[in-house]
């Protein structure tokens, strides 16, 4: 396909570019330099017809119709690298991509697989279309009982907002309770929402789901309402960001925290239960949304590095530089999508990584990752022997819970 | 042309269904509705059709829960009209709704009605032929497909083993709809709030339910667990071991 | 009003289609509570000699050019006298594009009661039918005074509707069939160009659960090394992810394999009656209850994907 330079109506790009002015720091995207770096670091830059520097330079031709006719932007992961690395500190992410995705909504240029995601949010709450009654069923058996507040409507110090896949994923339910029995064994007085609880609607949002995020974030808002605590705490950190960054905005503002932040706060009372040796050499995979775009680096690694036997290794995309597990931004709902486009999955070259860095565990913050990067590991050579492992479970083992 | 489309909602197989105490109804505590696929593969056809030509599309349902929402989301995606029919449905069955729609589509006078060809509940027929009889009309269902010439309409009907009947129907006629030409599409949730705005819902009062020629059930249950599956324990390794053992033993390897 | 039952035989270009067998074998069950007859009623032109096998004591035969092919006006209206005659206790037609495009308007037409997606009736002659996706079977007195029933297979084997000898067969006269409103122009061959799935002695059958069209490649290889052909459920084939001559069920080809392998298919009723009567069915699903493991023989919850590709190997391996 050639780009066409004669626009054929120049009114999306005119009335595109004035929609951006709109967003935090939108107007910085007449600064830009046509540099190339946001291209050059998008890890499908090299696959889309538009990657971000060239969806700006059709903006100022006046041709973004012809973006939004092209799907290319249905490979981009929300991972804000090419956003980091800008020279002009252009919101790439925030505004140019996520825009862009709202406008292929608007369209009706949608893969499937997203709109059967958005649809199962719009309907249950959750993108994954499951009943919001079992959003609690992975607290069953667990001693002692998970304080579900619709229940006990007793105050607590904590409110743990669970999330999506950390509640239903039959991958990172045992995360979850690895999680609840580190909180427990460390006494904090917790409670979740159970099937109060929405999709914090994040991952929608950069999906161009704007609309859907706000429905989902009255919703949580509302529910926060009804009960005492006095921080929040999350699994997922697309949630963390969601609660930290945008719900503000919408009136929705309480103290939050990731798990991660959390348990590094008590390290010192956590050190002393860490009795169980872990001997392995483990890479810390930064999830984007702790860190890129939360500057989350050190306290994960800390918690790592604080059980005995670990020894911490670095793979080559790290900390600022992280590559992106490939879930964000929608793509855990475009799995099919963006595989038919590039045959490979970024999942696949983050295990590469792992391997050439002689990790033996892959350790994660974000309940995306396991099952992308346990699916990578059945193809990629010579990774059959990684394993990949949440902190709060390997926290947990140490601790001999 | 006007094109009319009634649709049911039915409960929602993503929770978990129980039987009531009585023990002839589902429990309704913790039911929930969802539109009936069908239906919606209908109300996307009728736009599919109004976007090719021209026309207007009138959407109506029964007062439920989700009912405003669905008939936003209806009128995002292109519908003219909005109806919802008010009243006491707790009893009805697909006669007792046939009926209420027949009596308002004898007002609306459409072209052509299109529903969804049936609906997993359906106990007592569907509401499509229903709907035809009681208003005079000839129904085809099971359509996937469908061009409108003049005063007829000729619809893809299929049977089963893949094999497909064009059939010549004269309008006004109703449709039972098998699978609209594309899936139904996305409307994102701006775009239906953007609406709640605009689109005014026309609410109809309805009473005196007529559900005679429906059927009546004495007891539901769920499937008998005794004849399932034998289940294959262990990990991927050990289960695959004995599906190998099963293929040697039926013969197919 | 007689106790007979009806059975309104369903055929399209020459061929009686299984379900009417599956609908005779029932009917068999419900006259013996009623004491009363099974009377296959069949429209057609120059259509006698369909009635050949049919299960049947007796056979109305109605001829008429109209009713060569079915459409539905002609069929109405055809049926609408033969049961206002008759008034047998019953009319079962096939819970199908044929059955369900005329027994609903016949019951508005003429004031009985109809019964849907019935599957079976007990010894002292209730219906039972399954409705909510399989997951819930309602069960009630057959209503009055003509109870026109669409039946589902998977009651009844539909060899038990086939018989060597041929019913004594009427012939009735036809009503006027004039100013009819539906009227067949033409039927579109399915795409033959590929295999047959019907012929195949084993399948492997993909299902929702494949997740993405790529997937569909582990079954591709599981099926190469069985020697057997890939089949899909509809949201598969309506993905795009497979061809529609591959589909299996309602809407599909009707299959009885020696052994149904079905990957991540949860068995909802219109896949069923695809594959229902396949000798063994094996389910492979990560949902403990889903309703395929109500149908099949042998299940398991152990991930496919985890699964497949070790059982590929272990069936390369047994060659």
């Amino acid at each position: 396909m050639e780009i066409t330079l004669s626009p054929v109506s120049s009114s999306l790009s005119k009335t595109f570019f004035a929609s951006l002015y709109e967003l935090t720091n939108g107007e910085r995207i007449r600064t830009c330099l046509q540099c190339g770096t946001c291209s050059g670091i998008c890890p499908f830059g090299y696959i889309m017809k538009f990657p971000p520097g060239k969806m700006i330079g059709a903006l100022r031709a006046e041709i973004f119709d012809q973006v939004i006719k092209a799907d290319s932007v249905w490979m981009c992961v929300s991972c804000n690298a090419c956003s980091a690395f800008c020279p002009s500190n252009i919101p790439i992410t925030a505004a140019l991509m996520t825009r862009a995705k709202e406008e292929m909504l608007l369209a009706g240029n949608i893969p499937t697989e997203l709109q059967a995601a958005l649809e199962n949010t719009q309907r249950y709450g959750n993108p994954m279309g499951e009943s919001p009654r079992k959003r609690a069923d992975w607290t069953l058996g667990l001693q002692p009982e998970v304080n579900i507040l619709g229940k006990t409507r007793q105050p607590v110090d904590v409110l743990w907002f669970v999330g999506d896949y950390a509640s239903f994923h039959s991958r990172m339910q045992s995360a979850t309770r690895a999680l609840a029995k580190v909180l427990n064994a460390l006494g904090i007085k917790f409670g979740i929402l159970g099937p109060e609880e929405n999709s914090d609607g994040d991952s929608q949002r950069l999906a161009g789901e704007r609309g859907l995020f706000e429905m989902m974030a009255q919703k949580n808002g509302q529910i926060f309402k009804r009960y005492k605590f006095n921080e929040i705490i999350t699994t997922d950190p697309h949630a963390f960001n969601a609660l930290k960054n945008e719900y503000p905005a919408l009136g929705i503002s309480h103290p939050v925290k990731h798990y991660t932040q959390f348990l590094y706060e008590r390290l010192e009372q956590i050190k002393p239960l860490l009795k169980n040796e872990i001997k392995a050499r483990v890479a810390y995979h930064d999830p984007c949304y702790l860190g890129r775009v939360n500057g989350i680096f050190d306290e994960p690694r800390a918690l790592l590095k604080a059980i005995p036997g670990i020894e911490l290794v670095e793979m080559s995309h790290q900390r600022l530089n992280s590559l992106c597990c490939g879930g964000g931004g929608g793509g855990m709902w475009l799995d099919g999508f963006q595989w038919e486009k590039a045959h490979t999955r970024l999942s696949e070259w983050r295990v590469r990584e792992a391997v050439v860095a002689s990790a033996e565990i892959l350790a994660v913050g974000c309940p995306y990752e396991p099952p992308r990067f346990e699916d990578a590991i059945k193809t990629i050579q010579n990774a059959s022997q990684l394993k990949v492992r949440e902190i709060a479970e390997l926290l947990a083992e140490a601790m001999g819970l | 042309m006007k094109i009319a489309v009634p649709v049911k909602f039915v409960p929602d197989l993503v929770e978990e269904l129980t039987i009531d105490p009585g023990g002839a109804a589902l429990d309704t505590t913790w039911l929930r509705l969802i539109i009936n696929e069908f239906d919606d593969h209908a109300v996307e056809q009728a736009i599919l059709l109004k976007e090719r030509g021209s026309g207007q599309v009138a959407v109506t349902t029964i007062e439920s829960e989700g009912a405003d929402d669905f008939l936003f989301a209806a009128a995002a995606k292109g519908a003219d009209q909005l109806i919802k029919l008010t009243g006491d449905f707790s009893s009805a069955n697909n006669h007792a709704l046939a009926r209420v729609y027949a009596d308002l589509l004898k007002e609306l006078q459409p072209d052509l009605i299109l529903t969804g060809v049936q609906a997993h509940n359906d106990l007592d027929g569907s509401v499509g032929p229903l709907l035809a009889e009681l208003l005079g009309l000839p129904y085809v269902g099971y359509v996937a497909g469908l061009t409108v010439t003049g005063d007829k309409v000729v619809a893809r009907k299929e049977y089963s083993g893949g094999l497909v009947a064009e059939v010549e129907v004269k309008l006004p006629a109703v449709l039972g709809i098998q699978a609209s030409e594309q899936p139904p599409r996305y409307v994102a949730y701006s775009k239906i709030r953007q609406v709640m705005g605009t689109a005014k819902i026309e609410e109809r009062p309805v009473s005196g339910l007529d559900p005679s020629g429906g059927t009546a059930v004495s007891r539901m249950f769920q499937p008998e667990v005794a004849e399932r599956a034998t289940m294959l324990e262990g990990g991927a390794d050990e289960v695959a071991d004995k599906l190998v053992g099963i293929f040697k033993e039926l013969g197919t390897l | 009003m007689s106790q007979d039952i009806f059975v309104v035989i369903e055929h399209l270009r020459g061929q009686v289609s299984d379900t009417s067998y599956v609908m005779l074998a029932g009917a068999r069950q419900l006259s013996q509570s009623t004491s009363g007859n099974v009377t296959a009623v069949l429209l057609g032109h120059n259509a006698q000699g369909l009635a050949s096998n049919l299960a049947a004591d007796k056979v109305l035969y109605m001829d008429h050019a109209a009713l060569a092919e079915f459409t539905s006006d002609a069929y109405q209206i055809a049926l609408a006298g033969l049961i206002q005659e008759h008034s047998p206790r019953a009319v079962i037609f096939g819970h199908s594009s044929i059955g369900m495009d005329i027994a609903s308007g016949l019951s508005a037409k003429l004031g009985t009661p109809v019964v849907s997606s019935c599957r079976a009736f007990t010894t002292d002659g209730k219906y039972v039918s399954q409705i909510c996706g399989g997951k819930i079977m309602a069960e009630g007195e057959l209503p009055g005074p003509a109870a026109l029933v669409t039946m589902v297979p998977g009651g009844y084997k539909s060899e038990l509707g086939q018989s060597a000898q041929a019913p004594a067969l009427t012939t009735v006269s036809a009503p006027t069939l004039e100013g009819l409103r539906v009227t067949l122009k033409q039927y579109i061959e399915p795409d033959t160009s590929d295999v047959d799935i019907a012929k195949e002695s084993m399948l492997v059958s993909v299902g929702r659960g494949i997740q993405n069209k790529d997937n569909i490649e582990l079954a591709n290889e599981l099926a190469a090394a069985l020697g057997c052909a890939v089949s899909a459920s509809r949201p598969v084939v309506d993905q795009g992810w497979m061809p529609t001559t591959r589909l299996v069920g309602k809407s599909g080809k009707r299959v009885k394999p020696k052994i149904y392998l079905a990957l991540g298919i949860s068995g909802a009723p219109e896949h069923v009656e695809g594959m229902g009567e396949s000798e063994a069915i094996i389910a492979i699903n990560t949902d403990p209850n889903a309703p395929i493991f109500n149908i099949a023989k042998y299940g398991t919850t152990v991930d496919m994907f985890d699964l497949i590709p070790v059982l590929t190997e272990k069936v390369k391996q047994a060659k």
